[in-house]
């Protein structure tokens, strides 16, 4: 039975205006009306009644049924093409499941069981009229916009085509079900033809077919790997085990996938544990061995959990770092807190939708899986994209048009968020070129849990032997296999689709809800998430814990037959958890499990027999050691040169070189040349224009797209001021209804820097998230951060000559993560790290800017004390806090420069942006103090476009004017006006401080660089002094401001 | 004794532990039920005085907003909850809450026999949007739950808040009955205690019809509802539906604007005051 569902023709479709003012807007197609369509094919053998199929599914105020095939087509007259949209088989479709439960639920009792063979496809038919006839061009512009062919299908036709034909001859969407996909190999395993499985041995194998065995099977395993796999496969103690289960020494596809998921760049973070020799500023990246070379053993431990362990003994509210799905620290007595950021950027370079709404969905689950499992209260998204407006010539061939990712993300996004219940609170929005290679899509998810629960430390998980393994959620199929292999390669032509899936947040929202109750009920002991690499990760990574488990895949709910052992194993199936429960709390755990309506199955059970053996229909296929599967990676050896700062010039020289063979504009860099002391262009152009700029200009359209405020917990919101739209350096939750106690979530990140000198890039992030919690009303000494690096090939190679250079940009931004976290006692609670960020073209790279995002939250004592960014009241003193220094290389406004072709001049010593860490954390207490004593009225963060963009967004916030004299700015050399306007000097605010208040302030602020600039007018003016001219340097309306900075980007 | 509330949950609700927050604040005693509890045992229903359906996305929305929820619970518990209406009950619905109330046919239910008589579907924008909105409350309306507040700022998420009517007759009549309970307004600018004037709705020059017809303009009006309409309530004055979340201004702090102008302190807490000490009375 197929049923379509439309508007009446009276009740306009908010969808479809959207739809046409996009093509309009996007690529000036002109409609003059478009309908929408919702097809549902139910299909099966106990099909609903019509009037159930009514009910179920129209509106009858605003809607019409029908039910024929294309029934809706027909009756609605007038229109010119028709396009039906559909997923592809295999897709998960979440309106398609939600009907099929929908007509499950309502025949329930009616019936005797549920659902039955019911198989429900869902398309969307879009009926166009346009203005004028449409072109081939325009048509392929429309399906473009309305489908990703990865995943979709989209089929039109023209109506008189249509009229033509009979309806039955038009083909009809239908994807849901999914034939077995026969693909079952002979093979020497015993017993395959009960258990399909393939088998290797490798100690008859040479290099090259152990090579060719990695490659073919997108195992994503160097041969040094598959060497210590084969070794392993050697062992004749090993082999005598093995084949008292039945096993000879070959190795089975179970075990090989199970090794490589483990061992996968994405699970063990080899690059990060890797031993590597750095050296710097050795000419020409020959295989010198230089005698300063410097051995680093991990950057992970040295530089990440080192710093951490260092600020533990002054950190007391640390509780779990590092070793769980999130960081846990103490939020009061009673609560934890704990954060995690994941990155889905692969997904989403393929399938912008998809790939950000399991990236948020995703880390949801992370937040579940700490300890005992926590409650997801916030979340936070920080996107970065190629510059919406990039010409479609230069676009390569096979990637997606930057609109079309940052369009797609963010539906995700939105999607993701909002139907989880889970307010998005924080994040930000970055554009540069060289996000064209991949888009980056950090999602972040906070959560909270109270500290004891039923007697025990919550954060700590319990997986003995004995205890039973449970897979909690949706259903496995062959969705994102090889996920976890697939993200540690770059992308190529011949990249799987199977990596893509849909996240559902319904499925999940009903998982999470019964899991609280089930931990509540203390039902289970232990917790963890499916994510990259499914069952094989999280089961193998809780076995650590008893010592064994042993998996029974048969045991394995599917979504349909037809999978082989190791894609149960592998498969990344979303919305799934995997638990421990103690045998005697099964019956509860499962009964809860059926009248929440989640599906949760036993699927092994954990041992302390230091291995890991895996069932498939009763026979042994898999059969690993839990040592050899964690330890037996040997550790990775690579090289890191540093050329320094002269040297990257020319390797920057390099990579344009590259880019502007696609046809990208030209990257910005940096010349001395002697002939380059132009006339800086109008003060006032460059502001507006900076204000334009799509990383510093307004996102309020697509921010209020997410639910920040769900939960109730909302205090300082995305945007604040008089009418509500000025930026927010940061969210502020009060995470519990009867505590005034606030907990604030900031971020840092700056990737231009890094063009320059990772280290700075680290600093500076690092500082930038501090400093907006302190701009907050943030206590500087109580918070955490997380470090998320997203980074270019960084291993040497044939293929990849800049290897060792951007290893040692990782390890320079390393260095100064150490540093500044050291200074600061910033303990890193979590973190993650993305290696091969970069599309293959043509055998060419496309390469991300090396990205550092620094994630942070912190406590506000009082939520009452907190402090916003806009201008408060007239007369107001407006005062620059920290020290102002020409901090323009990697600005803004450098960049803005060389855009319009203008050069550095020669000797004028620009500097890259530095924190002065002593100083700066002396400035932070102190503004900290003051604002528990109420002091301040407004407080701004300066960061992107410095310090007269911040004045006009907070004055924007206020609704008012402001007038101030650059010449109370004292800084250590002579600054001339542009200078000073623009340096993006690190650790400085602009605050408004109320007249009679300023007198205590600037006693509090003792010690510190604290200049009065000026006042807040009534009169909308904005007007900059220097040097006793008298005319304003700068003069301009709020008008001005507000037209500029809220350009749609 | 403390007047009970049941607060519906699952299949995707999401903004329940707010609500029970609230009727915790205004004096009651809540309790969060999973839909499939009330099934299984509908006869805990009795127990309860006020029935709150919260926000959310229930099944995703993804056959309409609300749409599969409302179906489930009107089969399995129509019977129950025309019961608990006759007793003289309270009901709310929030949001996604106020869109099952809706596809239930409670709301308004002008015909008495729980026909769908109103909808709520796709924002004009097309968009979901969270942005706060300023509402002025009919304070000549019976509604219990309104009572005593003149105007209050609220903030709405959806993407299907965009109120209309079957036809003109029903919106007349929704008028006519006055059980319109808040409009969205541009300006705080009356008297309080003012009526709202509907006349401008009236005028000649507007084309008047059951789905658009709107007078404060975007995004104050944030979704294009006919005559502004953020909420209305039954002929008893006892259920009401209501688009924005008076669950998300329980204390000052949740106000955008607190850091800088004195806070209206009628909050939304003052709503779930408004039920709860109804029911305490009754």
């Amino acid at each position: 039975m197929r049923i379509e569902i439309f508007n009446k023709k009276n009740y306009q479709d908010g969808r479809a205006l959207k739809l046409i003012a996009s093509l309009r807007k996007h690529h000036g197609i002109l409609l003059r009306s478009i309908r929408i369509i919702d097809a549902y094919l139910i299909e099966g053998e106990t099909q609903p009644g019509p009037s159930a199929v009514r009910e179920i599914f129209c509106d009858p105020v605003t809607q019409e049924i029908l039910i024929d095939d294309f029934a809706a087509s027909r009756k609605i007259k007038g229109w010119d093409y028709m396009i039906e949209v559909s997923y592809k088989r295999g897709v998960t479709d979440p309106v398609a499941l939600t009907a099929r439960d929908a007509i499950s639920l309502y025949e329930r009792d009616e019936s005797d069981g549920k659902g039955k063979e019911i198989e429900v496809s869902f398309s969307t038919i879009y009926l166009l009229y346009p203005k004028s006839p449409l072109g081939r061009d325009a048509i392929e512009r429309i399906l473009k916009d309305l489908h990703n062919p990865l995943i979709q299908e989209a089929r039109i036709t023209e109506h008189g085509e249509f009229a033509r034909e009979k309806s039955a001859d038009v083909k009809i969407a239908r994807h849901q079900s999914h034939p077995p996909i026969a693909r079952m190999k002979s093979s020497g395993a015993p017993g395959w033809e009960k258990a399909p499985v393939e088998s290797f041995d490798l100690p008859s194998m040479t290099d090259s077919d152990l090579e060719k065995l990695s490659k073919d099977r997108l195992l994503a395993l160097s041969l040094e790997e598959m060497r210590a796999v084969k070794n392993q496969y050697e062992r004749a103690d090993f082999i005598r085990r093995r084949e008292k289960r039945g096993l000879t020494r070959a190795i089975t596809d179970v075990e090989l996938e199970m090794i490589a998921q483990t061992w996968s760049e994405h699970c063990k973070h080899k690059i990060f544990n890797a031993t590597i020799q750095y050296s710097e500023g050795v000419e020409g990246g020959e295989d010198r061995e230089d005698a300063e070379a410097e051995v680093i053993n991990s950057l992970f431990e040295t530089y990440i959990k080192r710093t951490t362990e260092r600020l533990k003994g002054k950190k007391g509210y640390l509780k779990s770092v590092f070793d769980d799905n999130s960081g846990v620290i103490q939020f009061d007595e009673d609560h934890l807190v704990c954060f995690k950021v994941e990155t889905h950027n692969s997904p989403s370079a393929l399938d912008p939708y998809g790939g950000a709404i399991t990236g948020i969905v995703g880390v949801n689950r992370d937040i579940m899986g700490t300890g005992k499992g926590a409650r997801p209260i916030f979340n936070t998204n920080v996107l970065c994209f190629a510059y919406p407006d990039t010409p479609e010539r230069d676009v390569p061939e096979r990637l997606l048009h930057p609109r079309r990712v940052m369009d797609g993300v963010h539906s995700g996004i939105v999607d993701g968020g909002n139907q989880s219940g889970i307010p998005v609170v924080a994040g930000a929005f970055l554009f540069d070129e060289s996000f064209m290679g991949k888009p980056l899509v950090f999602c972040g998810t906070g959560g909270i849990l109270p500290a004891k629960i039923m007697g025990e430390d919550s954060w700590v998980k319990h997986i003995d032997p004995g205890d039973l393994a449970v897979m909690v959620g949706g259903r496995i199929g062959k969705d994102g296999i090889h996920g976890a292999t697939f993200s540690s390669l770059s992308l190529s032509e011949s990249s799987p689709t199977s990596a893509v899936q849909i996240g559902d947040p319904i499925t999940q929202k009903k998982m999470l809800d019964f899991l609280l109750e089930a931990r509540d009920r203390g039902l289970y002991k232990g917790i963890t998430d499916n994510g990259a690499g499914g069952l094989s990760s999280s089961l193998g990574e809780m076995a650590r814990q008893s010592g064994g488990v042993t998996i029974d895949l048969s045991a394995c709910p599917l979504k349909y037959p037809g999978l082989l052992p190791w894609e149960i194993l592998l498969s990344e199936s979303q919305e799934r958890m995997s638990l421990s429960v103690a045998p005697d709390k099964i019956d509860s755990f499962l009964e809860l499990a059926s009248r929440r309506d989640v599906e949760a199955t036993v699927v092994g059970k954990f041992t302390n027999s230091g291995v890991v053996e895996v069932l498939y229909a009763g026979i042994v296929v898999g059969y690993l050691d839990l040592e050899f599967l964690h330890n037996g990676l040997p550790v990775m050896k690579l090289k890191a040169n540093w050329p320094g700062s002269r040297r990257v010039l020319e390797q920057l020289d390099r990579v344009q070189h590259n880019l502007t063979k696609f046809g990208l504009e030209q990257l910005d860099r940096v010349q001395s040349g002697r002939e380059a002391s132009l006339m800086r262009p109008e003060i006032k152009d460059t502001l507006l224009s900076l204000l334009q700029e799509p990383n510093i200009a307004s996102k309020e359209r697509l921010v209020r797209q997410y639910d920040h405020e769900v939960q109730g917990y909302s205090v300082i919101k995305p945007f604040t001021g008089a009418l509500e739209d000025a930026p927010s350096d940061g969210a502020l939750l009060k995470p519990l209804y009867d505590s005034e106690k606030g907990l604030t979530v900031t971020h840092g990140i700056c990737p231009w820097y890094g063009e320059y000198d990772t280290y700075n890039m680290a600093m500076c992030a690092v500082d930038e998230a501090l400093r907006a919690h302190v701009a907050m009303g943030g206590n500087p000494e109580e918070v955490a951060a997380l470090d998320n690096f997203c980074w270019p090939d960084p291993v040497l190679s044939e293929d990849n000559p800049e290897g060792d250079f951007k290893l040692a940009q990782l390890v320079r931004a390393c260095k100064g993560l150490e540093k500044a976290c050291i200074d600061y006692e910033i303990p890193l609670i979590s973190g993650k790290d993305s290696m091969k960020n970069e599309t293959e073209i043509e055998g060419k790279k496309l390469s991300v800017k090396p990205t550092l995002l620094i994630s942070l939250m912190g406590i506000i004592p009082d939520i009452g004390r907190s402090v916003s960014t806009d201008f408060k009241k007239p007369g107001d003193y407006i005062l620059l806090l920290g020290d102002t220094d020409v901090h323009l290389l990697g600005s803004f406004y450098h960049r803005f420069l060389l855009k319009r072709g203008y050069k550095a001049e020669k000797g004028n010593n620009w500097k890259l942006p530095l924190p002065d860490t002593g100083r700066a954390k002396k400035l932070y207490t102190k503004l900290f103090r003051a604002m528990e004593h109420g002091l301040v009225s407004s407080c701004h963060d300066i960061s992107d476009g410095g310090l007269a963009v911040a004045i006009c967004e907070s004055a924007l916030g206020g609704r008012v004017g402001a007038e101030v004299f650059l010449d109370a700015i004292v800084a250590s050399r002579d600054l001339q006006s542009d200078e000073i306007l623009f340096s993006e000097s690190p650790s400085r605010f602009i605050a408004t401080i109320s007249p009679e208040k300023l007198k205590d302030f600037l006693g509090q602020m003792r010690g510190t660089r604290t200049a009065v600039l000026g006042r807040v007018r009534e009169d909308k003016i904005l007007r900059f002094n220097f040097k006793e001219k008298e005319e304003p340097i700068l003069e301009l309306e709020l008008s001005e401001v507000e037209r500029n900075w809220k350009r749609e980007i | 004794m403390k007047v009970s509330t049941c607060i519906v949950t699952g299949y995707g609700i999401n903004a329940d532990l707010e609500l029970e927050e609230a009727f915790r604040r205004a004096g009651s005693d809540p309790s969060r039920i999973h839909i499939n509890d009330l099934i299984e045992n509908p006869g805990q229903l009795e127990g309860f005085q006020i029935m709150a359906f919260p926000g959310g996305f229930s099944f995703g929305d993804h056959l309409g907003s609300g749409k599969v929820f409302a179906t489930i619970f009107k089969k399995n518990l129509k019977e129950r909850l025309e019961i608990f209406i006759e007793r003289g009950k309270l009901i709310i619905g929030i949001c996604n809450g106020f869109q099952v109330l809706v596809k239930m046919g409670i709301l308004p239910n002008l015909s008495g026999r729980w026909n769908q008589e109103v909808s709520l579907i796709h924002n004009l924008s097309g968009i979901f949007e969270d942005r706060w909105v300023k509402l002025r409350i009919n304070n000549t309306s019976r509604c219990i739950w309104t009572r005593g507040i003149d105007e209050i700022e609220l903030p709405v998420r959806h993407g299907e808040g965009r109120f209309v009517t079957r036809s003109t007759e029903v919106l007349n009549e929704l008028e006519r009955k006055n059980l319109v309970t808040m409009r969205y307004t541009e300006k705080f600018d009356t008297v309080p205690g003012q009526a709202y004037d509907r006349s401008i709705h009236d005028s000649s020059e507007r084309k008047v019809n059951a789905e658009n017809t709107w007078n404060v303009p975007y995004p104050f009006n944030p979704n294009g509802s006919v005559n502004d309409i953020a909420s209305i309530c039954d002929e008893t004055g006892r259920i009401i539906g209501i688009m924005p979340h008076p669950e998300a201004f329980l204390f000052r702090e949740n106000h955008p604007r607190w850091m800088r102008e004195k806070v209206n302190p009628e909050n939304g807490l003052k709503i779930f005051e408004n039920g709860v000490n109804y029911m305490s009375e009754s």
